[in-house]
């Protein structure tokens, strides 16, 4: 038999006292099944019974044999309560019974479809555009305007507003620390729309704030960084 | 004539049937399917198979046999984190046919996209691929930031797996910046001059930052090779580990957000 904890065989011994309301349990043979759960009101009262009626027999301690076919527990059950795992501790489990699916089909189907669906826009795309291959690479000569990939361009852009410790470290570290921070700064629990106009608008801005400079670093930014309109000077801008 | 067609076509079916058997009843067979797997016990439409398709093959890793009726809906998530990973599947099977004709030298690297696109059979397409689906996954993976926020799926249990996400999206933008290098064209070049010009401003250690990014005091063969590493072996890796501690949790946490 495996060794009981100290602590746990103290525990398990005086709850099972106070259950039986005596205090002759042998040391050593103290099960910690049966008396263990004793103290936590939370359990229902009838699985509470089950156990300590189940601890009474004698053929139910650790090791002994089966219990005798007769010797059933109040209501016919000859299993223990070994122990109660309250729903919430492991998993995110629900009280209630949930409108459920089958992943097959329900989800598999349409994963494969959208997979399908972009597999083939992509390979449409690929067969009528082709990706840029410029000149073998040249330090001697700069092309005007260099640009960063499209997704730095709103940095870039930044670059020409402020001093370079503010546009390159400054705002977007203070951006991306926000957007890692959000589910902690933002205490709102509720998730509905109209709970969250303050959260809402600030995303909204900031997401605009990124998506308009990288458009104007795409597409109004010409020969020395400057601004242009593309319909005047044309596309300043490869993939 | 006809009644000798009938014979030998039953013949056949009954030939076929017994080899089925004999496979199906093989010791190979059985040691890769497991019991319940619908491969052994073939499939017909049932609660119980359709818990089998999941519980009883790899797909289980992914998802739970079983998910919230709302989970399904497409116009939920818009499929937008699925499809960023499948993307990221198509960009890991596109990336190794490009592996096999391309050398990360100054020397070298721009002729083997050329060859590759002028002299080797699909070459172009799937360059093409490449390139097109790494600038969508790098938009789907963005949307799908946004997405979860306007459902505020960010909130408890999920803010770990928001901040595991806002890394993805880190790691997605460098992958990205770190192949853009590799064609070491003109574009590849000067782009990758301004994005790496930028991170020399990081304070106190900007110039330490540029030269372990660079290899050096410049962009040169060093600095290709470094980044080719990153882009095939190490940022994938990274990404695929967060990758799995972000769905595990997608899991654990409930499935995905309920309905607003
Ligand atoms: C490589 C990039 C990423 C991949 C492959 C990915 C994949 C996924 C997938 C498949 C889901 C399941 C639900 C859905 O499809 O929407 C999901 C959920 C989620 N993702 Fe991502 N994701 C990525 C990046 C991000 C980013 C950038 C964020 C946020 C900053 C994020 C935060 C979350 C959160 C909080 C959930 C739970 C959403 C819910 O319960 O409704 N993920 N992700």
């Amino acid at each position: 038999m495996t060794e009981i904890p100290e602590h746990l065989r103290k525990r398990a011994e005086a709850a099972k006292a106070k259950a039986q309301g005596t205090t002759d349990a042998p040391a050593g043979d103290a099960s910690p099944a049966g008396g263990a759960p004793a103290g936590d009101e939370k359990i229902p009262s009838h699985l509470l019974d089950r156990g300590i009626a189940a601890a009474d027999q004698p053929g139910t301690v650790a090791g002994g044999p089966a219990p005798p076919a007769g010797s059933s527990g109040p209501d016919g059950h000859n299993q223990r309560l070994l122990t109660v795992v309250k729903s919430g501790s492991i998993q995110d489990t629900k009280a209630t019974p949930q409108d459920k699916v089958h992943v097959w089909p329900h989800l598999l189907l349409a994963e494969f479809l959208a997979a399908l669906a972009i597999t083939l826009f992509s390979l449409l795309f690929s067969i009528f555009v082709n990706a840029p291959l410029l000149e073998l690479a040249d330090f001697n000569k700069t092309p005007n305007p260099s640009k960063a990939p499209w997704y730095f361009l709103g940095l870039q852009e930044l670059l020409t507003m402020f001093h370079p410790m503010v546009a390159g470290v400054t705002i977007p570290g203070i951006g991306l620390f926000v957007l890692v921070m959000a589910p902690y700064i933002d205490k709102n629990p509720s998730k509905r729309p109209e709970d969250r106009k303050f959260a809402i608008s600030l995303m909204t801005v900031h997401l605009m704030f990124w998506s308009v400079l990288v458009m104007i670093g795409s597409f109004f930014r010409g020969p020395g960084f400057n601004f242009i309109f593309p319909w005047n000077s044309g596309l300043f801008f490869e993939l | 004539m006809a009644d000798d067609k009938k014979p030998a076509g039953q013949a056949l079916q009954e030939q076929l049937g017994q080899l089925t058997d004999q496979v199906q009843g093989s010791q190979a067979w059985s040691s890769i399917f497991r019991p319940g797997s619908i491969f052994r016990k073939g499939y017909n439409d049932s609660p119980r198979n359709r818990s089998y398709v999941i519980m009883n093959s790899v797909l289980y890793h992914l998802h739970p046999v079983k998910v919230k009726r709302h989970a399904v809906k497409v116009s939920y998530t818009l499929c937008l984190g699925g499809l960023s990973f499948f993307l990221f599947i198509l960009l890991t099977v596109t990336g190794i046919f490009l592996m096999f004709f391309y050398r990360p030298t100054a020397a070298q690297a721009w002729d083997d996209i050329q060859t590759l696109q002028t002299a080797v059979g699909f070459g172009l397409l799937v360059r093409n691929m490449h390139r097109w689906t790494a600038h969508l996954m790098v938009l789907t993976v963005f949307l799908h930031m946004a997405r979860v926020f306007y459902h505020g799926a960010y909130k408890p249990p999920r803010e770990f797996n928001w901040v595991i996400g806002v890394m993805l999206l880190q790691f997605t933008l460098l992958l990205s910046f770190t192949g853009y290098l590799l064609p070491w064209d003109q574009l590849a070049l000067w782009a990758v001059t301004v994005g790496t010009n930028m991170m020399g401003f990081t304070p106190v250690f900007g110039e330490q930052v540029r030269f372990v990014l660079l290899g050096g005091v410049e962009i040169g063969t060093d600095t290709l090779l470094r980044w080719y590493t990153l882009h095939v072996l190490m940022l994938p890796f990274v990404v695929v580990i967060f990758m799995a501690i972000h769905f595990w949790r997608v899991r654990k946490d409930g499935g995905i957000s309920g309905p607003l």
